[in-house]
């Protein structure tokens, strides 16, 4: 399980190491169960050092429940090898992202981060 | 995991000059592509600046999970041959299966204005190679896909003068 806390109304999930095919599953799980349960998620992808196509796949899936669900879903700190694969999927503009959680919590008192405030693809 | 390393042959239709990086033999399951990542970066190092590698790293794990996935499916048990070879001017990386040939009509990268969580391998795999191709096999089993990626930087241009 990857590492969760509460930062105002979000639930936080810090997904960490390599999120690969073996290590994806579990961090859509956690993501899409954090959302099932009704929470606002923030994805801290500060430690992630590497991602692929299948951890990409488990963002999206949880962007497009939060906005069937008129939750808020965004990223924040994004590490420089997750922001360069997002750049390759020009996903890097559909996701809210954030470069802190105090910039994340900011965006929230301020009303943004909703996932469908995006037009998105 | 089998592994041999710096071997020196030429591979078929990659020129004379070619010399043998990496060639990995490994099972095709999702626990095994934290190594295969690890045995390419590790093969590139020498040669190749970071962010070739980086390119390199992504597009061949791309490549396997696609293998894992779609070529032998949940079901099947199977093996994944990795060769990496250092062609001069380009590095060609072969991805040897031995599931049912893919039918290739079938491949495409997805449309990126369609959000949609699946399909985004074979987009990244174009993104970061110079050609994605596969080859025909020699006895008609299995599938060969062949990436090639050309030089652009020597191996210390990403490290800024002081």
């Amino acid at each position: 399980m990857y590492p969760t806390h509460k930062a105002g109304d979000y639930l936080v999930i810090a997904l960490n190491g390599e999120v690969d095919l073996y290590y994806s599953p579990r961090a859509r799980e956690q993501i899409l169960g954090a959302l099932e349960s009704g929470a606002h998620v923030l994805v801290d992808l500060s430690a992630v050092e590497y991602i692929d196509s299948s951890g990409v796949a488990s963002l999206v899936e949880g962007y497009q429940l939060a906005r069937e669900k008129g939750l808020r879903f965004a990223l924040v700190g994004v590490s420089q090898a997750a922001m360069q694969v997002l750049q390759l999927a020009r996903l890097d503009t559909v996701f809210p992202i954030y470069e802190d959680l105090d910039a994340a919590l900011a965006a929230a008192a301020q009303g943004q981060g909703s996932a469908d405030e995006r037009a998105g693809p | 995991m089998v592994g041999d390393k710096g071997a020196e042959q030429a591979p078929q239709g990659a020129g004379d000059a070619s010399r043998l990086l990496l060639e990995l033999r490994f099972p095709a399951a999702a626990v095994e592509l934290q190594a295969v990542r690890r045995a390419v970066r590790e093969a590139l190092a020498p040669c190749c600046a970071e962010q070739e590698i980086c390119c390199a790293v992504l597009a061949v794990n791309e490549a396997c999970m696609n293998i894992i996935q779609h070529a032998y499916g949940e079901e099947e048990q199977g093996e994944i041959i990795l060769q990496i070879y250092d062609a001069g001017e380009a590095l060609l990386f072969r991805l040897i299966d031995f599931a049912e040939p893919v039918d290739l009509s079938r491949i495409k990268s997805r449309c990126l204005e369609e959000l949609r969580p699946g399909g985004l391998g074979v987009h990244l795999m174009n993104s970061v190679m110079d050609e994605c191709t596969f080859l025909k096999c020699p006895d008609g089993v299995g599938n060969v896909f062949q990436m090639v990626k050309k030089k652009r930087m020597r191996r210390n241009d990403d490290v800024s003068d002081t």
